[in-house]
């Protein structure tokens, strides 16, 4: 059994077409919608968790790539500008998982990428701008 | 035993001085008690590194040629304030950079203000000066462009008329929506509460009676040396306190000054509040000279025994209704939850307590290695409490 967070990227002519639904009847796979956006320019974004087995996850994810679907691990997503990062805190206030939370010992806000459902929420709320999203 | 300044100085002159942190001293004092802790400690050194909207820099470009006296200026396009003297200008940490949509699209995101003008100068990025002016017979020029750096203008300082508020707002919202505020975002009933002091580190609530911090005392100000010059505006010391003289209410401030030149962008930051404003994070650490047993009792404050209001942002602060929903102590705020009207409340702080860790272990060193010397201050700052008014 496995599970990842994937980002996924459709082109404009495969947006109005049903294709992650084939990822639950044909792979077996289940998935749960974090994040869907269709962008200006007709391009689509969805951002899953997907769980199965091993070989049913490689082959749906072959069947996307066919479909010219572009896949990329989640948590390359939302990064944090370690440079830029001050350990104020207030992302704390709107981080629906505990992807950020705070080290009690040492009072730094830590960031887990395991954990980000890329909700984006922090970005705008990071007061110094550290958080960054990376497509 | 009483110490003076002097004797003090002496020691630090000599690398022999004792110096700890205002965290340290918790410690210290629970071990071996206040008189002994008084006999050998010489200097507290304190820390906070929060965002402080009452925050600018006076800088003084240099004279052009031909001569210009300006009269309107832009800074990356954010304006400054040019009403002085010809090449004199003040930019203003929240301050919007022109064409800034601000809340027009709710919440603005408010990217760039005075604050990141400041950030950038201080962190030597090359910043663009456009200047205009009705020409004199004195002054002919009527516009001026250039790069400046920091380097190259005439003075640079930074000069925060109200910073290192002694003690804050708990901040929550009793409304229904999301609200965007300085104190953060602040979700709908009592989804969090946003709290913004160092507290157990704060410079001013470990001298609550202003007994020993007074203008001229020297202080490490966004990473470099500066001065408290004068008490802050809405300076206030007439609140109510605890036992151990600590304000429970927002109470004193300061104003201090500094060369931007000595300092330093990971202490001077520059921060965007969405839907509220730009604005400048400052570090300020400010160092108490260990005169006597009751220096002593005060900087031994700890968490637990420092109290702070909690505060609907939706309607009591907007409004000005003065009304206090309840009291929570700093111990309780950094426990990541509080209760609120019987409803457990997650708190965030906004204040870094990491940073203001790093800046009173740094004053600590600076002081342990006979690079900054204490100051007597000039005059003691007002306080109502102290001079039993």
């Amino acid at each position: 059994m496995v599970r990842h967070k994937i980002v996924l990227h459709f082109p404009h002519e495969q947006v109005d077409k049903p294709i992650v639904s084939k990822l639950v009847r044909d792979y077996g796979l289940d998935f749960n919608i974090l994040k869907a956006s269709i962008t200006p320019r007709e391009e689509g974004l969805l951002v899953l968790e997907v769980t199965g087995e091993e070989e049913d996850y490689l082959r749906g994810m072959e069947y996307l790539r066919s479909c010219g679907v572009s896949i990329q691990p989640l948590s390359q997503d939302v990064r944090r500008n370690e440079d830029r990062c001050t350990h104020c805190g207030a992302c704390l206030a709107v981080c629906p998982t505990d992807a950020l939370s705070l080290d009690r010992e040492s009072w730094e806000v830590r960031f887990s990428e395991e954990e980000c459902v890329a909700c984006e929420l922090c970005v705008r709320v990071c007061p110094p701008r550290a958080m960054e999203i990376h497509y | 035993m009483a110490k003076t300044i002097e004797e003090i100085n002496e020691r630090i002159r000599r690398g022999e001085a004792v110096v700890v942190t205002a965290e340290e001293i918790i410690d210290l004092v629970e071990v071996k008690g206040v008189e002994e802790v008084a006999r050998t400690v010489d200097v507290v050194t304190t820390g906070t590194f929060g965002p402080m909207c009452s925050s600018g820099a006076f800088i003084n470009l240099g004279h052009a040629q031909p001569r210009i006296k300006i009269q309107r200026a832009w800074l990356n396009e954010v304006p400054a304030y040019c009403g002085i003297a010809a090449v004199d200008i003040y930019i203003g940490a929240t301050e919007m950079a022109e064409h800034d949509p601000l809340n027009e699209v709710f919440p603005g995101e408010f990217r760039y203000g005075g604050g990141h003008v400041i950030e950038d100068l201080v962190a030597r990025r090359k910043v663009r000066l456009r200047a205009e002016a009705y020409g004199t017979d004195c002054y002919p020029n009527r516009h001026w462009e250039k790069e400046i750096t920091l380097d190259d203008v005439k003075e640079a300082w930074l000069f925060n008329p109200r910073n290192a508020y002694q003690n804050y707002n708990v901040a929550v919202n009793l409304s229904d929506r999301v609200i965007y505020t300085y104190m953060g975002v602040l979700r709908p009933n009592l989804g969090n509460a946003n709290y913004c002091s160092a507290g157990q580190l704060s410079p001013l609530l470990n001298d609550p009676l202003f007994r020993t911090i007074g203008i001229g005392t020297r202080i490490f100000l966004g990473g470099g040396v500066g001065y408290v010059v004068w008490p802050g505006t809405q300076h206030n010391t007439d609140v109510p306190r605890g036992a151990n003289g600590t304000p429970t209410r927002p109470a004193g401030t300061i104003a201090v000054i500094g060369d931007l030149r000595g300092m330093n962008p990971r202490y001077l930051t520059a921060y965007s509040m969405l839907g509220y404003g730009a604005t400048l994070a400052v570090g300020i650490g400010i160092p108490i000279p260990v005169l006597d047993e009751e220096t002593v009792r005060y900087a031994a404050v700890r968490d637990d025994d420092l109290v702070a209001p909690v505060v609907d942002y939706s309607v009591d602060y907007p409004q000005g209704t003065g009304r206090v929903l309840g009291e929570v102590t700093y111990a309780q705020l950094k426990s990541g939850r509080i209760v609120v009207e019987g409803k457990e409340v997650p708190t965030a702080p906004l204040s870094s307590y990491s940073r203001a860790r790093e800046i009173a272990q740094t004053l600590k060193t600076w002081i342990r290695q006979g690079e900054f010397l204490l100051t007597e201050p000039v005059e003691l700052l007002p306080c109502a409490t102290r001079e039993g008014r």
